[in-house]
C-alpha cells in the first residue's frame, strides 16, 4: 500500500527525516512511534501529500506521490495532530463539504457522512456546531472527515492527543473498529497506544527508523529473551525466592526489581515462557506468589532501548533495584 | 472546477455567518454614505452626472479598503487556525483553492456594492442618470474591487496572520495607487511606466466618467491573474515548508 525509498526532509540544514525506507501493506494496521521532535509528523504529512520532501520516493497504492499527488489524496484520509475543523458549520454539513471535496458524488454524500458518523459515533451530534464540541468530539470529527470518503489508507497524526483517559479508551475503539476497511498508519508517543491499537511498530527516532516490526519481535530482537515480572510476599529478605528462581529449567536469569513492604518485585529472563514453571517452583517452596506476569512496561523498554540506547533501560532497572 | 465552487461556497458562507464580514459591510456603507451626502449630493449645484461621477470616485478609494480587509482572512486564517491541511491534503490543487477563496470575497464584495446602488438612485429624485453610466461605473468598482481583492488573496498566502497579511496586500494596493500620483511628478518615459502600474487614476477615471475602454478592462483582468497566479505560485512553494 505504501512504499516509502530514502525519504529525507531538511529545514536548511537541519534533518527533520533521514533517508527512510519502509513498505506498509495493505489492511495493516501499523504505529509510528517517537518520541516528540523525532519526525513522526513529517513523515505523515509528507505522506499525506501536504509537504513536499527534500529527496526519496513515496508510492501510495503504487502511484508516486511527486507526479500525481491528487489522485495520491484520492486514496488517503488525514488526521493532522491538529484536527481541521471549521467551527462555524455543523458536524452533518461540514462531513458533506469534505465528501464533496473529496470527489465523492452529490447522490452518496448523505450516506457516506451516515457512515462516517455511526462509526466515530457521531450520529447524535449530526446538527451540533464543530465549535460547540467538546476536544473529544472534535477530534472524532477529524477522524470522520479522514474516513468520509472511504479512502484506502488512514492517516492518523496522534489521534488520542490531548484526550481524557475515557476518551482515549473510545479512540482506540474507534480505530479498532476501522480494521479492515482502511490501511491504518497512527503515530503517537503513547506507547500502550500503539501496543494495543496495531499489527505492527515503526519506531523512529531523530529522523531516521531505528526498528520495525511486531511487539513480540522487537523484543526477541533486544533481549533474546522473554521477561517475567513476579510479586512475592515475603517478610525477610528475596533473596531465597531469588535462589528459587534461578534453578527453575530455561531461566536465564533473576533479579530484583524493588524491595517494598512485604511485597517485593522480582524479574525473570528465560529463551522461552516459563511463567508456569517458575509459578510452580515458588508455592513448592513456600514463598506466597502475589502476581506474575509479562513483563510490566515492556513496549516501554523497547521503546526506551530504541530510541535512547540498551544501555539507558538496563541503568533505570538497576537504579530502581536499589 | 465543482472544488472551486464548493469552496466558494463555503468561504462565502463565512462571511455570511461571522462578524467581520458584516462590520466591513456596514463601514463601507457608513463612509460611502456621509461621503455621497457631503461631497457629492452636497455643496455647489452640479450636473447629475457629477455627482454620479463623485460617487463612484469615492465608492472606488472604499472598495480598495473594504478588498484588502475582506481577503486579508481567506489564506493567513486558515493557516493560523491549521484549518488550511483540510484543503492541502483533498484532491483539490493550489490553483482551485486560490480561485474559490477569490471568488467567495469577490462576490460577497459585489453583494455589498449593490447595497450602495440606493445612493445613485437618490440622483433621480432631483435629476437624470444614464444607464450607461451607471453600468460603466459599476463594473470599474467590481474590476477594481476584483484585482484588489485577488492583491489580497496574494498577501493572504504570503503572511502568516491576518492582520500582517492586511499590512502587506495594503502597502502592495497603496503602492499602484501611488504610482497614478507620480505620473505628475515624473517624465516620461516613467511617467507611462506609473501610469501603466496604477491601479487607480489612469485606468479607473474613465469608468466612474462613464466610460468603458477594453484597454482599462483588460488592464484589471491582466492585474487579477497575474495576483492570483503569483498566489498559486506562494501556496505551491509553501508546500515545501
Amino acid at each position: 500500500m505504501i512504499q516509502v525509498k530514502g525519504l529525507s526532509k531538511y529545514y536548511g540544514e537541519h534533518a527533520a527525516i533521514r533517508d527512510l525506507t519502509f513498505e506498509i501493506t495493505r489492511g495493516e494496521v501499523i504505529g509510528f512511534l517517537g518520541l516528540n521532535g523525532a519526525g513522526k509528523s513529517t513523515t505523515l504529512k509528507i505522506l499525506g501529500c501536504v509537504l513536499l520532501p527534500t529527496s526519496g520516493e513515496v508510492k501510495v497504492d503504487g502511484i508516486d506521490t511527486a507526479l500525481a499527488p491528487e489522485e495520491v489524496r484520492r486514496r488517503i484520509g488525514f488526521l493532522p495532530d491538529t484536527p481541521p475543523l471549521y467551527d462555524d458549520m455543523t458536524v452533518g454539513r461540514f462531513l458533506g463539504f469534505v465528501a464533496r471535496l473529496r470527489g465523492v458524488p452529490p447522490a452518496e454524500v448523505a450516506a457516506r457522512v451516515a457512515e462516517a458518523e455511526e462509526k466515530t459515533g457521531l450520529r447524535p451530534e449530526d446538527d451540533e456546531l464543530v465549535g460547540n464540541l467538546s476536544h473529544g468530539y472534535r477530534q472524532r470529527v477529524g477522524v470522520a472527515q479522514a474516513l468520509v470518503h472511504k479512502p484506502k489508507l488512514l492517516i492518523l497524526d496522534e489521534p488520542t492527543s490531548g484526550l481524557d483517559p475515557k476518551q482515549i479508551v473510545e479512540m482506540r475503539a474507534t480505530i479498532r473498529g476501522l480494521r479492515g476497511d482502511h490501511t491504518i498508519l497512527v503515530s503517537s508517543h503513547i506507547l500502550s497506544e500503539i501496543s494495543q491499537t496495531c499489527d505492527r511498530l515503526l519506531i523512529i527516532q531523530e529522523g531516521e527508523i531505528v526498528d520495525q516490526g511486531s511487539e513480540e519481535d522487537l523484543a526477541a530482537r533486544l533481549s533474546g529473551s522473554h521477561a517475567v515480572t513476579i510479586e512475592v510476599d515475603v517478610t525477610g529478605p528475596p533473596d531465597p525466592a531469588l535462589t528459587v528462581l534461578g534453578q527453575v529449567a530455561g531461566v536465564t536469569g533473576a533479579s530484583l526489581l524493588a524491595r517494598g513492604p512485604g511485597i517485593s518485585t522480582l524479574q525473570v529472563l528465560s529463551a522461552t515462557d516459563v511463567r508456569g514453571a517458575v509459578a510452580r517452583a515458588l508455592v513448592m517452596a513456600g514463598v506466597e506468589l502475589v502476581r506474575i506476569d509479562r513483563a510490566a512496561g515492556r513496549l516501554e523498554n523497547i521503546f526506551l532501548q530504541l530510541t535512547q540506547g540498551k544501555a539507558q533501560s538496563m541503568t533505570s532497572g538497576q537504579e530502581r533495584a536499589q | 472546477m465543482t472544488a472551486t465552487l464548493l469552496i466558494a461556497r463555503r468561504e462565502l458562507g463565512t462571511y455570511l455567518r461571522s462578524m467581520n464580514g458584516y462590520i466591513i459591510a456596514a463601514l463601507l456603507l457608513l463612509v460611502d454614505g456621509l461621503l455621497f451626502n457631503i461631497f457629492a449630493i452636497g455643496g455647489e449645484e452640479k450636473l447629475s452626472a457629477q455627482v454620479l461621477a463623485q460617487f463612484f470616485f469615492y465608492t472606488s478609494g472604499l472598495t480598495m479598503i473594504a478588498s484588502v480587509f475582506l481577503s486579508m482572512r481567506l489564506v493567513a486564517e486558515e493557516r493560523q487556525t491549521g484549518t488550511l491541511v483540510l484543503l492541502t491534503s483533498s484532491p483539490v490543487g493550489d490553483g482551485q483553492i486560490v480561485l474559490g477563496k477569490f471568488l467567495s470575497g469577490l462576490t460577497f464584495l459585489a453583494m455589498v456594492l449593490a447595497l450602495t446602488l440606493f445612493m445613485p438612485l437618490l440622483v433621480l429624485v432631483n435629476g437624470k442618470i444614464a444607464p450607461g453610466h451607471l453600468v460603466a461605473g459599476y463594473l470599474g468598482l467590481l474590476l477594481l474591487g476584483s484585482a484588489a481583492m485577488a492583491i489580497g488573496t496574494l498577501g493572504s498566502a504570503l503572511a502568516r496572520t491576518q492582520v500582517l497579511a492586511a499590512i502587506v496586500s495594503a502597502c502592495m494596493v497603496t503602492g499602484m495607487v501611488v504610482a497614478w500620483m507620480l505620473v505628475r511628478v515624473t517624465e516620461r518615459p516613467f511617467n507611462d511606466v506609473f501610469a501603466s502600474l496604477a491601479i487607480h487614476g489612469k485606468h479607473f477615471i474613465p469608468f466612474q466618467e462613464g466610460s468603458i475602454h477594453l484597454r482599462d478592462v483588460v488592464y484589471y483582468l491582466v492585474v487579477t491573474m497575474v495576483a492570483l497566479y503569483a498566489a498559486v505560485r506562494v501556496m505551491e512553494v509553501r508546500r515545501w515548508r
